[in-house]
């Protein structure tokens, strides 16, 4: 992998990484007024799919959504500003934090309820195969899916109908606070989709090569018409369920456990990894978080001083 | 309306007319559902169509209604107007969370950027023992959600024309039809034509009272001003809704301000039903012009028994609304004239067929 490219995925990583940050920082202002996932800790997934995406190619996400937001191109101010709730937001201020869209970027939406997405993008890829656009769906979702039937049925349909869909587990063992092991039974999740009649595939969520590798396997088989794929790529949640915060204190996973999964950082691993093949990368490093600090400040400028929505905002469209 | 007369036709047959024509008309229009392409083909209401335009665009279904609506909505959200069947209203309560979490909201909750034209097609049944599971009438449910719109065609002229109009409508539309009517027939144009999705209609006029009548009881409403009329000489103004959200309050209070009087006649369970709605907006909007109390005809709050000998007595009927307009208008019924009309009401098929000609078994 050339240098060139394997910077931009430490950047892009890096970007997801320090808005969440941002956002994490300013939430006690008390002006982002919903609830928020952050996906730190678990960015090399969202990046690692997205770069081996093009740009007509769509995705779906869920409340966890920040990441694939902006790995696929999404809009950051509209993003920050949807979070302040103001009319410039992505949604108008409709949606919030788990109502992402940016139609132009091919983000086509991310909504909270477990596996709601999920058959929204089998349906896309329903019509791009109909249509033959040649157009890939991906959908990403967590663990917590394969208890939901919704999740099954869509993919029995995609298998069926051999969609050119991509499934991508993002398992962080996490529903809330309840681990999977008290959710479901001792099988390994991509077996589920083995079993479903699909190619299906699983590694290191943290290891963003990795993560593009497999999804460029995905991608290359579902554009040649071979079917849905399904990744189950194994990554750790930092923070809170939801909500800015570490929550350590709440005892529900040991400490061990948290720092086993902080020393996968993806940004860490693979800025080592970067720096052993290619020496230092301090410079381009301390580039790129003056580029992204100067983002951020941007996008929180253009938030805060965006309109707020008045109560006639609030009426319309609910038809089309 | 359009072009000459032909011979008239079936409600189901309308549906099928008004598909067919649909999809010749807008290649971007698939139907999906179990039982579409087999060859029962949903009452006889998708024959044919795979024969005409192919497996691409006529598809079965994998029995998993809740994935394959949310399927629906994404298809729909990327270009393709589906139509989906379902062989009875019940069968859609397992997609209540894509219909009511995505598709009524989808187009507000993104700010108008995307939409779901999306038509679900329900059948209530009724009669051979459908019992607590295959003849719920559940439109008060679907209509409880702003951003889907939920009509009951009552004629085969409404059935096609709505159904056009609900294809071509860019928002997810519940079409709920009643198993009863799909036999009955009426003036059909060949042509293609829409119908609008909000609008009442009138089927008799009168003045003693309103009768507001939603999908089949609005059959049974025109019977039991038919016999009113005639027996009694007594005018009732009967209202097909057609239309449920929508609701077309105005053409009701129009009439009440010339009734003063209000029966609401409704196929589903009385309580939260749709009739308690529309009574509520008339009291709201028209309280002055109400001589008396408005009146729900309803289903009863308990499921609908399968065995015919309980059943036998759990619809109201055309019987039911006569005497509700006997009472309201305080005209006493120990006269010759009312056991002429009881008599003109009386049903010649069994209670539990929608006609002599069927025999089961769904």
């Amino acid at each position: 992998m050339n240098q060139t490219y394997s910077l931009s995925l430490l950047r892009s990583m890096l970007r997801i990484r320090r808005v969440e940050e941002a956002l994490a920082n300013r939430y006690a202002e008390q002006e982002m007024r919903c609830p928020m996932h952050l996906c730190i800790g678990q960015e090399a997934i969202a990046v690692g799919v997205c770069a081996a995406l093009s740009a007509e190619d769509v995705v779906f996400s869920n409340h966890r959504a920040h990441g694939h937001y902006l790995a696929k191109g999404g809009n950051l101010n509209a993003m920050v500003a949807e979070l302040y709730g103001r009319a410039t937001g992505c949604c108008g201020g409709r949606g919030g934090s788990m109502h992402l869209i940016d139609l132009g970027a091919g983000f086509l939406g991310a909504t909270p309820i477990v596996g709601g997405t999920v058959p929204l993008a089998v349906g896309s890829a329903w019509a791009a195969s109909l249509k033959r656009s040649g157009r890939l769906t991906v959908v990403f979702f967590g663990d917590g899916c394969f208890e939901e039937g919704v999740v099954h049925e869509s993919m029995n349909f995609a298998s069926l109908h051999k969609l050119p869909v991509i499934f991508v587990c993002e398992n962080n063992n996490f529903s809330v606070y309840t681990h999977r092991d008290e959710r479901q039974p001792e099988r390994p999740i991509y077996r589920l989709a083995e079993a479903h009649g699909m190619a299906a595939y699983t590694g290191d969520g943290n290891n963003v090569e990795e993560v593009l590798a497999i999804s460029r396997t995905a991608v290359d088989l579902a554009r040649q018409g071979q079917g849905p794929q399904f990744m189950e790529l194994h990554t750790y949640r930092w923070r809170e369920h939801c909500g800015p915060n570490f929550d350590d204190h709440l005892n529900y996973r040991t400490v061990q456990e948290i720092e086993a999964g902080m020393n996968g950082c993806p940004i860490a691993s693979y800025t080592r990894k970067l720096e052993q093949e290619h020496g230092d990368m301090c410079l381009e490093i301390a580039q790129f978080e003056a580029e992204i600090r100067e983002e951020i400040a941007a996008a929180f400028d253009f938030a805060l001083s965006s309109g707020e929505p008045g109560v006639d905002d609030a009426q319309g469209k609910v038809y089309a | 309306m359009p072009e000459m007369q032909r011979p008239d036709i079936t409600f189901a047959a309308a549906i099928r007319e008004g598909l067919d024509q649909a999809m010749e008309k807008d290649a971007r229009v698939i139907v999906i559902g179990e039982g579409v392409p087999d060859p029962k083909a949903i009452f006889d209401t998708t024959a044919g169509l795979r024969d005409k335009y192919g497996d691409r665009r006529v598809f079965d279904m994998p029995l998993a209604e809740n994935g394959m609506t949310g399927i629906c909505i994404g298809a729909a959200l990327s270009g393709l107007r589906p139509v989906m069947v379902h062989q009875r209203v019940d069968f859609a309560l397992l997609a209540m969370d894509q219909l009511i979490n995505n598709a009524a909201k989808w187009h507000y909750m993104f700010d108008g950027k995307a939409s779901v034209p999306l038509v679900v097609r329900m059948i209530v049944g009724r009669g051979w023992g459908q019992g607590p599971q295959h003849s719920q009438s559940l439109q008060a449910m679907f209509a409880q959600a702003p951003g889907i719109k939920v009509i009951m065609p009552t004629t085969a002229y409404d059935a096609k024309g709505m159904l056009i109009s609900a294809i071509e409508d860019n928002n997810p539309v519940m079409f709920i039809e009643h198993r009863w009517l799909h036999q009955i027939k009426d003036s059909v144009p060949e042509g293609y034509y829409r119908v609008p999705l909000d609008q009442a209609k009138v089927l008799h006029e009168g003045d003693a009272v309103t009768v507001a009548a939603f999908s089949y009881m609005a059959v049974e409403a025109l019977l039991a001003a038919k016999a009113l009329k005639s027996a009694m000489g007594i005018g009732i103004e009967v209202l097909d809704m057609r239309s449920v959200r929508p609701l077309d309050v105005a053409s009701v209070l129009k009439s009440v301000r010339k009734t003063g009087r209000l029966i609401v006649a409704d196929t589903a369970f009385r309580t939260g039903s749709i009739a308690g709605e529309l009574i509520s907006q008339v009291a709201e909007q028209a309280f002055a012009a109400l001589k008396t109390h408005p009146v729900r005809i309803a289903s009863p709050d308990h499921p609908a028994p399968t065995s015919h000998f309980m059943a036998k007595y759990y619809y109201p009927g055309p019987q039911t609304i006569a005497d509700a307009v006997l009472d309201m208008t305080e005209t006493g019924k120990d006269t010759a004239a009312y056991r002429e009309m009881c008599a003109l009401m009386l049903r010649e098929e069994p209670h539990d067929t929608p006609n002599r000609g069927f025999t089961g078994p769904f």
